[in-house]
């Protein structure tokens, strides 16, 4: 049972040149399941996860793990909407993460081979990462983001742009990290993605969690007129 | 242009028997030069990497100085060093002036900037390439630059071969601060602009075409052992 949460979020926000990115926040998480965020474009989702996972600057509020704030940062793993490949090979981006935390290099490069295995780059190990499909470059981000088995995961839309097979695999692979006791908070464009993965979901528009509820309640009786415009897929600002 | 064939065919006689004045020659300038460069290196690669992930006051400045060093005029360079070096000078105790290790430090201050900046420029598109996930990843300040310096190699190698190509073919600051002592201090440039001066230009010629392809063989070696080409992929 993770010992991060619950994650108390009161007042966040975060600003970049003078513009509200996101926030302010107000939102309790707890441990267990998959929390969808989604929205419109600019609606915040990129900075509501950067904001929460720390990569962006918190400009005002707090944000408290159960653990504290230091050991929060070690337990949780961000994956990108476009994957950052580390100049390597498929194997040494993999073990990458475990060398920063001191695991011996031979360790480590097993450890890179079991988790390649699992997420179908067996084959791949020793091409540059460069040189991967976006498919693959996915699955290893999420392979170097679970390595050090995180207990919450951050994914940014880690769907988009990918093919049916590939988000398929992806999707597997969240499904393993969730049955393996991995909180996942993602956002994404996807709504059919969505109610495959979500437990709930947070509707955000102009920065601000607009509407928050269980996966059922929001997809089949949303609260508010711009989440069922949303869902309608009408044009929502 | 006789003298360009009398250059050619004399470097091919000088390289054939294997002049023991050349060979000496050659090896102190490849000596100084190597020696300079592995110091500059170890000082310029990792300052680059650091103007790449550090921000602090001043960093702006910082950088357009080292831009602006990079064309820092060696003769100066010489002199300073000798002022430093000489007898009457701070370190005149120390005994360096008119050594190879004098050589080596006016090289080095002469391509510690250039170095540096190629470096920074090439590490600062890497860093922006890594910075969100190096930030996620909660790393040290010395575990990203460990990073960009590993990862961004090939280029750093170009950096690395610039500064080489400088230092090899400088001539101003190792004359003053070396002396072209024969047999001691003197070097292929040194001894290029004494047999200039004296009038023998196929001798000049022929240490020039050896000293140019020396610097090809250097950078094609440095080339072959990194596998640069084969791993371009990167």
């Amino acid at each position: 049972m993770s010992d991060m949460f619950p994650l108390i979020v009161e007042g966040a926000l975060t600003r970049r040149r003078g513009k509200v990115l996101v926030g302010p926040v107000d939102l309790r998480l707890e441990a267990g399941g998959v929390t969808i965020v989604i929205g419109p474009n600019g609606a915040g989702k990129t900075s509501l996860l950067r904001m929460l996972h720390g990569i962006a600057r918190l400009n005002a509020g707090r944000i408290e793990w159960a653990c504290g704030q230091e050991r929060a940062r070690e337990k949780q793993a961000f994956v990108f909407q476009t994957p950052v490949m580390l100049r390597r090979s498929v194997r040494d981006n993999l073990a990458y993460p475990l060398r920063l935390g001191g695991v011996t290099r031979r360790e480590a490069r097993a450890q890179a081979d079991a988790m390649a295995e699992k997420v179908g780059l067996g084959d791949a190990l020793g091409r540059p990462a460069t040189v991967l499909s976006g498919g693959e470059r996915q699955k290893l981000a999420l392979g170097r983001a679970l390595i050090r088995s995180p207990q919450v995961l951050f994914l940014d839309e880690p769907c988009a742009s990918l093919d049916g097979r590939a988000m398929r695999e992806v999707e597997e692979i969240l499904k393993t990290a969730v049955q393996d006791g991995v909180r996942l908070i993602m956002s994404t464009h996807n709504m059919g993605q969505a109610r495959r993965l979500a437990s709930e979901v947070l509707f955000l528009l102009g920065g601000k969690i607009h509407e928050r509820g269980s996966t059922v309640e929001f997809f089949d009786a949303p609260k508010t007129a711009q989440a069922r415009a949303f869902l309608n897929g009408d044009i929502v600002e | 242009m006789s003298d360009l064939w009398d250059g050619l065919s004399q470097a091919w006689i000088l390289l054939w028997t294997l002049d023991a004045d050349l060979v000496e020659i050659t090896a102190r300038s490849l000596q100084v030069t190597l020696t300079a460069l592995a110091i500059a290196s170890a000082i310029a690669l990792p300052l680059g990497a650091f103007l790449a992930v550090r921000r602090f006051r001043m960093r702006r400045l910082t950088i357009a100085v080292l831009n602006a060093l990079m064309g820092l005029p060696p003769v100066v360079v010489g002199l300073v060093v000798y002022v430093l070096l000489s007898r009457a000078g701070p370190f005149g105790v120390l005994g360096l002036l008119f050594t190879p290790t004098a050589m080596i430090i006016a090289q080095v201050i002469i391509i510690v900037p250039l170095i540096a900046s190629i470096a920074h420029q090439a590490l600062r598109e890497l860093w922006s390439d890594y910075h969100d996930l190096l930030i996620s990843l909660n790393t040290s300040h010395v575990q990203r630059m460990s990073a960009l310096l590993w990862d961004g190699r090939r280029a750093l190698l170009t950096a690395s071969l610039a500064g080489f190509g400088r230092a090899i073919g400088e001539v101003g600051a190792i004359m003053i601060v070396g002396g072209n002592i024969d047999h001691h201090t003197r070097v292929l440039t040194t001894a290029i602009a004494l047999e200039t001066g004296k009038g023998d230009f196929a001798l000049a010629l022929a240490l020039g075409f050896i000293l140019i392809g020396l610097a090809i063989a250097v950078n094609l070696a440095i080339h072959w052992l990194t596998r640069t080409e084969q791993e371009g992929r990167w």
